[in-house]
């Protein structure tokens, strides 16, 4: 019972990943696209979760349903048409719009044959949670990476300001 | 029941609740009256004039900026809040010294405006 309610809710949320990534594609206006790509981000996030995979799952919400969601969106208003109802055209020509679904039906039948073919072997003894050793790593072994991060991150923030100020012309 | 039998339930329940909110009030109010007062955003601040499709100023992209820098150091405080108990004092240093750097990049943002709003 529990099994089958478990295959339920994956099945649930894989139709809900693969109807909002049909979405972004099918979409005509871009907007539409952006909310629905954070749809799929949400339900990839779905999907960590009933992996048992939580901090994974949490990382997707913050990262991909949060900071990469903003800035598609910032990007799309930054750049859009006014015309919304055409930003996000078919493919101009033919041959790339079946490049693009010959070569998606390919990617999905390599990764499939990858997973088939490999043999999963069952984990053995008790699982350390992911959490508590990703904090013993970061904050024990990794010190020096995890403060460049904090450098690198403030550069990142640096840099763009200095960027985005000189388009103004200020 | 499985924890993750719980989400897809949990799912199920979200999506059917605001559905069957709206069918019931289908079913039970009175047949509406269209009229373009009925259309305008109510309550819903200023109304807009000209086309609302338009492009934004790149000074917006800069808010966008500082909350993404501050959302990927919450993933860092994350595995650390979650064993602060365990990892003692000098990781409390480590982090301060991790959030006192990205301050350093919320006090630059702050100094050029990147804070104002337009």
């Amino acid at each position: 019972m529990t099994l089958t309610l478990h295959d339920a809710t994956f099945a649930l949320l894989a139709l809900l990943t693969l109807g909002a990534a049909l979405g972004v594609v099918l979409a005509r206006n871009i907007v539409h696209s952006a909310f629905l790509l954070v749809l799929t981000f949400l339900g990839v996030a779905g999907l960590f979760l009933t992996l048992d995979a939580g901090f994974l799952g949490l990382v997707q919400v913050l990262v991909y349903g949060g900071a990469i969601s903003v800035l598609v969106v910032f990007a799309v208003m930054l750049l859009m048409s006014e015309q919304a109802g055409q930003t996000n055209p078919p493919g101009a020509s033919r041959f790339t719009r079946w490049a693009g679904g010959v070569g998606a039906v390919a990617l999905a039948l390599a990764l499939g044959a990858a997973v088939c073919t490999t043999a999963w072997e069952p984990g053995s003894g008790p699982r350390p949670e992911a959490v508590a050793e990703l904090a013993r790593l970061m904050l024990g072994d990794y010190v020096v990476p995890f403060e460049a991060a904090a450098v690198l991150l403030l550069l990142a923030v640096v840099g763009a300001i200095i960027l985005a100020k000189g388009e103004d012309g200020r | 029941m499985s924890d993750q039998a719980t989400i897809g339930i949990f799912l199920l329940l979200t999506l059917a609740f605001p559905a069957g909110a709206m069918a019931a009030a289908w079913l039970f109010r009175p047949a509406p009256i269209q009229s373009a007062e009925k259309r305008t955003p109510y309550e819903c601040g200023v109304d807009t004039r000209g086309p609302s499709w338009m492009r934004f100023r790149v000074n917006y992209f800069l808010y966008a900026l500082v909350f993404l820098a501050f959302d990927v150091e919450t993933i860092f405080l994350y595995p650390w809040a979650v064993r602060f108990q365990a990892l003692g004092l000098f990781a409390f240093v480590e982090m301060l010294v991790f959030i006192a750097i990205l301050a350093l990049g919320l006090w630059y943002a702050w100094k050029e405006g990147a804070l104002q709003w337009y």
